[in-house]
């Protein structure tokens, strides 16, 4: 298992700009995360963390509870500063990144804002950044009809459905047109169902959009079905154990019968002995959470 | 939906008991010989009533003009506290003990001390009673509201680099709306208990409380009961024209919803 990225093209020294070439979408060095706590015992919660993403590549971060990969999109998305090493977004420092709205990000709930509509809540990034009330306008219809919300356009969250108000959500951090989504389980709270029709739907609008994606779970088939590389995290500290590379094909030949195919189990299993030491065996795979 | 179905049920129910209640109290009175003194039956009161409504009208409205300053008033300066309380968290440190204070008293006992520094022969007494009394409830839910903003949504304020003003008019504010009208519905019954209480303690006649006490003075209980039955129907007008108000503005917003 190569801990190297994936062969993509992204050759770029970290702290060198090339001219020619594009700047990784997201680039992690030596990075470190230590909450003080009250009593005096610190945590750390990600220990020496290296990490580079492509422009326009998925990339899944999957751990236990507690290694610390909600903490590391927090520090990429500069909701957070590590305390050690340095996050660069796009070449730019991660604040910069933030400021100049180069992400747009997704939370595990929803966070619409219930006084809003539906457009309102997609246009709020917008109307927050001074965009003129018709491109507004034009850029949210185009958002609603991505995500197949156009005939709710004027009702507002709480006449949606969970995977509705998720569908708002991504819609929202779409908005800007980001070249970078950051993502943190935003399927977590929805049923198995409407789970995987979302991440069809995710595919498909990665696919259209072309942006890169940093997306966090603790599903091992979510992280494949969706991911060119899934980075596995250990716990205390939070560190990178393995990233492993899903060649299941472009993000256009991705369906539901992928789910049922060879390549998928081979990454499942992968993964999950990854997660899981080196202890789980092929029999072991049978039990795989196939959620 | 499901509040349509349930409709016919959520009020014919309480009408039925109300009915029902009213019928046994009529029983008794007659059954049970009950002197009016001690309870008029609900037919001499709704008799007295509808014999004496235009006097009931016009206590209703001194008393509820009363109630609706100091309902104004009090509203008024709670949010404006709350703001204040929430920009510079100094003041609030400063004020809890007083805030805490008022919100134990009964604002009532006040007023006799109100009437001598406004004078006996003014409705400011009562209508600062009022004001005090909604003062309380709309101040500590409106700074509620205000402190509510969900990690979710202040996460997402700063991922958009939104200014501190940004994040106020955007999420805080609109946030507190449902918290100050948790408020609002409170005060507005206060508003009119405390205008009337206040009118037992001093001042000039003509309001729905002096009215009752004149009235019971005068051994005419049956209109004693009904000036009582016009302050209930007074502080259920305010009620439902606070909410109706709640349901214009912020149709959406239940605050329950979300952790």
């Amino acid at each position: 298992m190569s801990t190297e990225p994936a062969a993509s093209g992204q050759t770029v020294a970290q702290g060198q700009p090339v001219a020619s070439a594009r700047p990784a979408a997201v680039s992690v060095a030596g990075v470190g995360k230590v909450f003080a706590s009250r009593k005096g015992t610190d945590v750390t919660a990600l220990e020496a963390v290296d990490l580079t993403i492509a422009p326009g590549e998925f990339v899944s971060l999957i751990g236990p509870s507690g290694c610390g990969k909600s903490t590391l999109l927090r520090l990429i998305a500069d909701l957070d500063t590590p305390t050690s090493g340095s996050i660069e977004v796009f070449g730019k420092t991660a604040r910069q990144a933030r400021i100049d709205q180069a992400y747009g990000i997704a939370f595990q709930q929803a966070g619409l804002l219930p006084w809003r509509t539906v457009r309102a809540n997609i246009e709020l990034p917008l109307e927050l950044h001074k965009v003129g009330k018709a491109d507004r306008a034009a850029r949210s219809s185009e958002l609603l009809a991505l995500v197949g919300l156009s005939d709710f356009a004027d009702k507002y969250p709480d006449q949606l459905s969970g995977g509705m108000q998720q569908r708002v959500a991504i819609a929202r951090s779409l908005a800007e047109s980001p070249g970078l989504l950051l993502m943190d389980e935003p399927f977590g709270a929805l049923d198995e169902m409407t789970r995987e029709r979302m991440q069809t739907e995710l595919v498909r609008i990665c696919a259209e959009t072309g942006a890169a994606v940093v997306f966090v779970t603790h599903s091992i088939p979510e992280a494949v079905f969706l991911s060119n590389r899934v980075v596995v995290m250990s716990p205390r500290p939070g560190r990178i154990r393995d990233i492993i590379a899903v060649d299941l094909g472009r993000a256009e030949g991705r369906d539901e019968g992928l789910r049922e195919a060879d390549g998928f189990f081979e990454a499942v299993v992968a993964v999950r002995e990854s997660l899981h030491g080196e202890s789980a065996g092929a029999p072991a795979a049978r039990g795989v959470d196939i959620r | 939906m499901k509040q349509s179905a349930s409709l016919p049920r959520t009020i014919l129910a309480p009408v039925l008991l109300g009915v029902l209640a009213v019928a046994l109290w009529q029983l008794a009175v007659v059954a049970l010989e009950i002197k009016p003194f001690v309870l008029p039956s609900p037919v001499s009161i709704a008799t007295e009533f509808s014999s004496s409504v235009s006097s009931v009208w016009t206590s209703s409205l001194v008393t509820g003009a009363n109630a609706l300053i100091g309902l104004l008033i009090g509203a008024i300066v709670g949010i404006v506290a709350a703001i204040i309380a929430t920009v510079l968290p100094i003041t609030d440190e400063l004020s809890a003990p007083l805030v805490a204070a008022a919100s134990v008293i009964p604002i009532v006992a006040l007023a006799p001390v109100l009437y001598t520094m406004f004078g006996a022969d003014k409705e400011t007494a009562r209508q600062l009673v009022a004001a005090l009394a909604v003062f309380i409830p709309v101040y500590l839910n409106t700074l509620r509201g205000l402190r509510q903003a969900r990690p979710v949504h202040r996460d997402l304020m700063r991922a958009y680099g939104a200014s501190s003003w940004q994040a106020t008019r955007a999420v805080t504010l609109p946030g507190a709306v449902p918290f100050l009208f948790i408020g609002l519905r409170i005060a507005s019954s206060l508003a009119v208990i405390s205008a009337l209480i206040g009118e037992y303690f001093g001042g000039p006649i003509g309001g729905l409380g002096k009215s009752i006490t004149s009235a019971a003075a005068s051994s005419n209980y049956s209109l004693a009961y009904a000036y009582v039955l016009g302050a209930i129907i007074l502080g259920l007008v305010f009620y439902v024209v606070t909410l109706g108000l709640e349901k214009i503005v912020s149709p959406h917003r239940a605050p329950s919803t979300g952790p």
